[in-house]
């Protein structure tokens, strides 16, 4: 069960309209590094994964759905007030062909998103070691898109990102000292 | 119908934000460290603290949470503008 909250986890502000960083975001939306696959790939790990992490797979994929909010709240409030022409400028072109303004899930080329960008291995260190990855991966894409803007309002909200992508990563290397920890001691005993 | 929103609104965000975001910190350090006290004694209190912002702010700008978590006042206030996004 989910329950939806009627607030941003961090204030999203943007000081002007910029559909060409808008679709550079798309990136960290349906990307293969974004928050929709991160979300999906933790919660989806959560069954097959031992007991002792299934509370942080579940908060981590949780908090991915609200930083995945956040996205969409940046990439609707750069393009609402757009006009088509400076779309096609940004490259938007072929997206406002199929989708007019609305958000899809597609990646900053306009690939759209596939399961195939997750892993589900069911060797917990394995899954956990993707896991890390992820988010080191997400933790650079984050940076390269605070170079990408001058938008200072929007550079606060994606380092507020890109810190929580070292935290999830830290957490993440302890779920798997934890786990060796207890095949160690299973090892033992 | 866009409800317009105040000073009030953006300040009471903040802190429940800030507060929200304390206990998003606690909880995904106890996940991994399950026996510091410490933490779990600051996590509680915060979910106190956080039941009182969260208090005042529905109260002043309608309900947070839905399926029957928050309370709403006459008429369904949940369809209330504004959404996240949109502020």
């Amino acid at each position: 069960m989910w329950i939806y909250e009627k607030k941003l986890q961090y204030p999203v502000r943007v000081n002007k309209c910029d559909p060409m960083m808008a679709k550079l975001l798309m990136e960290q939306y349906g990307g293969a590094d974004g928050e929709l696959a991160a979300a999906l790939r933790y919660l989806n790990q959560r069954y097959s994964i031992p007991d002792k992490v299934i509370g942080l797979l579940t908060d981590i994929g949780t908090e991915e759905f609200a930083h995945l909010e956040m996205i969409a709240t940046m990439i609707y409030k750069l393009t609402k007030d757009a006009t088509v022409e400076q779309l096609k400028d940004a490259g938007l072109g072929a997206h406002y062909a199929a989708h007019d303004r609305a958000l899809f899930y597609n990646n900053a080329d306009g690939v759209p998103f596939t399961a195939a960008y997750i892993q589900a291995k069911g060797d917990p260190i394995a899954d956990l070691y993707e896991d890390i990855a992820a988010e080191e991966k997400a933790r650079a894409t984050y940076q390269w898109l605070i170079d990408l803007t001058d938008d200072v309002d929007l550079q606060d909200s994606l380092k507020f990102l890109r810190e929580r992508e070292v935290i999830h990563s830290l957490r993440f290397r302890e779920a798997v000292e934890i786990l060796k920890a207890d095949r160690q001691l299973q090892k033992v005993y | 119908m866009k409800k317009t929103v105040d000073d009030h609104y953006y300040q009471l965000l903040e802190e429940l934000q800030a507060v929200d975001f304390v206990l998003v910190e606690l909880n995904l350090y106890l996940d991994t460290h399950p026996q510091d006290s410490q933490a779990l004694q600051q996590y509680n209190q915060h979910v106190q603290r956080r039941q009182q912002l969260a208090y005042q702010y529905e109260m002043n700008f309608g309900p947070l949470l839905h399926f029957g978590h928050s309370y709403s006042k006459q008429p369904w206030q949940w369809n209330h503008t504004p959404w996240p996004w949109q502020v």
